[in-house]
């Protein structure tokens, strides 16, 4: 029975969030973590309405990186470590397939999750409520964009020991650019000019990442599974 | 150096000195290779034997 | 015609014309790398606005040029290993990754020596130092990366890959000052149409250039026929090359 790409994709779709939704509290924590993070700096750095809004896009875009990382490592790790992820790999299936479901289903339950987040952090660091949009407009892309970059990480960490630390080491230099775009973005809205041009680049970043990502992460895959 | 001289020899000196790590670094990475490789050799012409 | 190419794939071939050309290339950097510092150095005449503060540019603009060469070598050795499986691109890859590496960090610092007298600060977050700080980063990753696996064919593989995906990096660290309004000094060289420079001050910066990339290859092939030691160490071949 010749399963479709797209088929195949929902299902493993399904069964990620499906798996996800039944350790709610393996949900929660990158989402506390991100709450955390982000009281953090206040209480670091200073309380002052005025001087949180403009280090805020900042602070609100390293938690999101931060609390992203935290969640990537597990995105290959349980299927690897039970066999799953070989049997996924010789169901005949592409490996991108099972990657791009993979992928946005962690999305889902993190990065958009963060973005949904989003405007009760940005209430506590003072971002005014005109610019949440595109906040949360740029965390979206960037998430995502996030969301593939991690899985090329992880795809190349998952078998090793203290892959994770490895991991962010891999992910954070190549995220870097969408991090100094993202924070433009909303830094640009908070200070009431068109955040357009950085919102442009993001979606590029975004656009280019998703497409050659699942090729990176499969080839990476297809390395450890050997 | 025209007044700059604290800046201009320690950049030269630091470039130097990385130039002269690559060459010190590589030849410490083929001896201890070449090590690994007699040994190695020389511990499969013991077990042939 | 293809027996050049094959002969280039094959282990011991790489070894031997290695250890035949890195003599030359020590010779011919020697010698440009001599002049480029003397002429640099001594005879070059003052510049305008920077004073001597300009003759850091004779080791910065090279170390720079070479850690985009070297990062790029070092992705199209893994991804021709990759594609194609010529084991020794794993060899070159490996090779590259901590020369590239020093040069990195000896073009932050002659550039953070060089930022001092030329605008004021040690350090600025403009895209050019950024994004060659993130190539500095990259480097680290690869070479972590291989050494993480237990396998080392299996890290070979992982960090050509992780080379791959970073060389995104390399053009823009290049093109970052046309691209964006940075604090960096835009391409005065490595343009099309003629070079800014007056020609007292350019050959020895050429010359720099060309004999650091002659150092680079010495170094290379040396750091080359190490990791193909290590890799074939249970072959045939070795066994005659380690008497000698």
């Amino acid at each position: 029975m010749n399963v479709g790409a797209f088929r195949a994709m929902r299902l493993i779709l399904h069964r990620e969030l499906s798996l996800s939704f039944r350790r709610p509290d393996q949900l929660l924590q990158p989402l506390v973590f991100f709450l955390i993070v982000t009281t953090l700096f206040p209480l670091a750095l200073s309380p002052e309405m005025s001087l949180l809004r403009d280090m805020a896009p900042g602070v609100l875009w390293v938690a999101a990186l931060l609390s992203s990382l935290l969640s990537i490592d597990a995105l290959f790790k349980g299927d690897a470590d039970d066999g799953t992820l070989e049997q996924l790999a010789l169901s005949g299936q592409s490996l991108s397939v099972i990657v791009i479901a993979k992928t946005i289903a962690h999305w889902l339950v993190s990065g958009a999750a963060l973005v949904v987040m989003s405007p009760l952090v940005a209430t506590a660091l003072g971002i005014p409520v005109d610019a949440f949009a595109t906040m949360m407009f740029s965390l979206a892309l960037g998430t995502l964009t996030l969301s593939w970059l991690g899985a090329i990480g992880a795809g190349l960490t998952v078998g090793l020991r203290r892959g994770s630390v490895l991991l962010s080491l891999i992910v954070l230099p190549l995220a870097m650019p969408l991090l100094i775009f993202g924070a433009s973005a909303t830094d640009r809205a908070i200070g009431g000019e068109s955040p357009a041009g950085a919102l442009y680049f993001l979606a590029s970043l975004c656009v280019f990442t998703s497409s050659l990502a699942p090729l990176a992460a499969s080839a990476a895959l297809r390395i450890t599974l050997e | 150096m025209g007044g700059y001289a604290r800046f201009v020899w320690p950049s030269i000196s630091l470039a130097i000195g990385v130039l002269i790590w690559n060459i010190w670094s590589a030849r410490r990475h083929h001896a201890r290779a070449l090590l690994r490789a007699t040994r190695a050799v020389a511990m499969a012409r013991s077990e042939e034997q | 015609m293809w027996t050049w190419f094959y002969r280039l794939a094959s282990p011991p071939h790489v070894y031997r014309t290695a250890a035949a050309l890195t003599p030359w290339f020590y010779a011919v950097a020697a010698v440009l790398i001599g002049y480029g510092l003397v002429d640099g150095l001594v005879f070059a005449p003052r510049d305008y606005q920077q004073g001597d503060a300009f003759r850091i540019i004779y080791v910065h603009a090279p170390s720079a040029w070479l850690s985009l060469f070297a990062y790029t070598t070092m992705a199209v050795a893994g991804a021709i290993a990759l594609i194609w499986r010529i084991k020794v691109g794993y060899a070159v890859a490996a090779a590259a990754a901590p020369i590239g590496a020093s040069f990195t960090l000896s073009a932050l610092v002659t550039g953070s020596l060089w930022g001092r007298p030329m605008w004021g600060t040690y350090w600025a977050w403009d895209p050019r130092l950024t994004s060659e700080l993130i190539l500095l980063f990259l480097y680290f990753g690869v070479i972590s990366l291989r050494q993480a696996f237990e396998d080392p064919a299996r890290g070979d593989r992982a960090a050509a890959l992780l080379g791959v995906v970073g060389v995104v990096n390399v053009p823009i660290v290049h093109f970052s000052v046309t691209w964006w309004n940075s604090l960096h000094q835009g391409g005065t060289v490595m343009r099309l149409g003629k070079p800014e420079m007056p020609g007292s001050m350019l050959w020895p910066l050429l010359a720099m250039l060309a004999g650091f990339m002659f150092f680079f290859g010495a170094v290379l092939c040396m750091r080359v026929r190490g990791e193909v030691l290590n890799r074939e160490r249970q072959s045939t071949w070795v066994r005659e090359a380690v008497k000698s």
